[in-house]
């Protein structure tokens, strides 16, 4: 197994000494006789963005569903701030990967769908609607509806939804699969600005090993039959030297490798 | 329709039939009876036992429709009744609810709304199940209500579909209120149908016809417009 090289970039990093926002304990999730997750732990340090990577079929939307609270696991608990999960909660919020924006609702009533939910009265999510809104410059396009804006802006409009209801907790999944790569660039520098920004726990799911390593504070590679965490990875060096020096920096790059080494296995 | 027009015009003046008069003496007749007090009389009765029945399909048709999307066990038990109903000659129908509800406004009113109900549950139905998966999704994750899911989310993203079928529903409904009334009580459009073919009157007798005719038509085209703003949206989702 090409599996060491990543040990050694593990073990530069620093022990585990973090807070957990959510904690992931001996999940399982079974659908009839097939087994999509099997006894899976999984630690989610407060304030950090942690990426599930791998390849398709190694379970990390479910897992990441799970933890919404929208799908209910077989067996094993997830715990968010240290209560329980049994269902959607407000301390969660979640981007879809094909955005799930209302088409009939103008993008201020889509940012404000959350707090709808929620019961907020209506100028007042209004006014913080328009804050997201602006936030993930969307700025002059409240009135808009979704199918007037392209796959990059409606995205924005998803995480403003899901910013909007101030959760602790964020769950991405695949977020800009959906845009072009040009859009898709321009998100990871703005997610890695809205990390530092907001005090929140993002969890994010992707495939892409270039986007993982790229936005992510802790990289959990998780393979597939049957599913399980294989390593987690905390990159460390290149975090603080801003936006456009991540992609040659060094150890970026190594660790970009290194995980294409552990996965080209898995890939059909 | 100009084409048919002089058609009509045409075999009209030739005297084949006395079954078919002259357009020109139909529109004649058309002008001189619309301000009758039967004809009114028979406006208002027949307006009132289509729009009571139409009102009750869709209050009825919609929510049975939209809970029948969502919850599989309901589906299962309604499903191959409405199915029935959908294609089964209700004409032959009339005479039991006849016997239920008695000879008058009710029975027309029920005929009416069963003309109507069960291309409006199927259609509900069906935009219910076509929702795109994530918005459901979406709306539990942040909490969403049964209500509100309900009326935030169901019932406006099957819209399309509900409107495509309150129209059809629509359409049968005149069909349904005519047979109603000329089957269950001769009051209304009916009466005035039974009246003039009875006395050969074929000028009368057609030019209800076309006043028909022209409000079942207009009623329709106002819902297909009312469908094609709302699937302005719909398509992009």
């Amino acid at each position: 197994m090409a599996m060491s090289p990543i040990k050694e970039v593990t073990a530069q990093t620093t022990p585990m000494e973090f807070e957990s926002a959510v904690s992931v304990r001996n999940i399982s999730k079974n659908y009839g006789d097939v087994e999509a997750l099997r006894d899976m732990s999984l630690e989610f340090p407060r304030g950090q963005l942690t990426s599930l990577l791998g390849p398709s079929g190694c379970g990390k939307t479910t897992l990441l569903k799970i933890i919404a609270g929208l799908l209910e696991p077989t067996s094993g608990q997830v715990e968010v701030n240290g209560k329980t999960v049994s269902g959607p909660g407000k301390d969660r919020a979640f981007v879809f990967q094909d955005f799930a924006l209302l088409p009939w609702a103008t993008v201020i009533r889509n940012v404000a769908f959350g707090l709808e939910m929620r019961g907020v009265a209506a100028s007042e999510r209004e006014a913080i609607a328009e804050k997201y809104i602006k936030e993930v410059g969307l700025a002059g396009f409240e009135q808009s509806y979704p199918h007037e804006l392209s796959g990059g802006m409606r995205q924005r409009v998803g995480l403003a939804r899901a910013l909007a209801v101030d959760s602790d907790v964020l769950l991405m999944d695949e977020p800009f699969s959906a845009v072009d790569e040009q859009t898709r660039r321009k998100f990871q520098e703005d997610l890695l600005n809205l990390v530092q920004i907001e005090n929140k726990t993002f969890i994010f799911v992707t495939h892409s090993i270039e986007e993982a390593v790229y936005v992510s504070d802790q990289i959990a590679i998780l393979l597939p039959r049957p599913s399980r965490v294989s390593e987690i990875i905390r990159p460390s060096s290149f975090r603080d030297k801003g936006v456009d020096n991540i992609r040659r920096d060094p150890e970026y790059l190594d660790i970009v490798d290194n995980i294409w080494a552990s996965l080209r296995g898995y890939v059909e | 329709m100009i084409v048919w027009g002089l058609l009509w015009e045409i075999v009209g003046q030739a005297e084949l039939t006395f079954f078919i008069p002259p357009l020109s003496e139909v529109l004649a007749t058309l002008f001189s009876i619309i301000g009758t007090p039967a004809f009114q009389k028979a406006l208002a009765e027949t307006a009132y036992a289509f729009f009571v029945g139409v009102a009750f399909a869709i209050a009825i048709g919609i929510p049975v429709g939209i809970l029948m999307g969502k919850s599989r066990l309901l589906d299962e038990l309604l499903l191959p009744w409405v199915n029935v109903f959908l294609s089964a000659p209700l004409t032959a129908l009339v005479p039991v609810l006849m016997v239920l509800f008695g000879f008058g406004m009710k029975s027309i009113i029920i005929t009416t709304a069963l003309f109507a109900i069960w291309i409006i549950i199927l259609n509900s139905r069906a935009g219910v199940i076509q929702i795109n998966r994530s918005l459901v999704e979406m709306a539990h994750s942040f909490g969403a209500s049964p209500l509100n899911a309900f009326f935030k989310i169901y019932f406006w993203a099957a819209l399309p579909e509900i409107l495509g079928g309150v129209r059809i529903g629509i359409i049968r409904a005149v069909k349904g209120v005519i047979i109603g009334q000329l089957l269950i009580s001769i009051v209304g459009f009916g009466a005035l149908f039974e009246l003039y073919s009875a006395n050969f009157l074929m000028g009368h007798f057609w030019a209800v016809l076309i006043v028909l005719f022209a409000l079942a038509f207009t009623i329709s085209e106002f819902l297909a417009y009312l469908e094609r703003r709302v699937s302005y949206y719909a398509s992009k989702r």
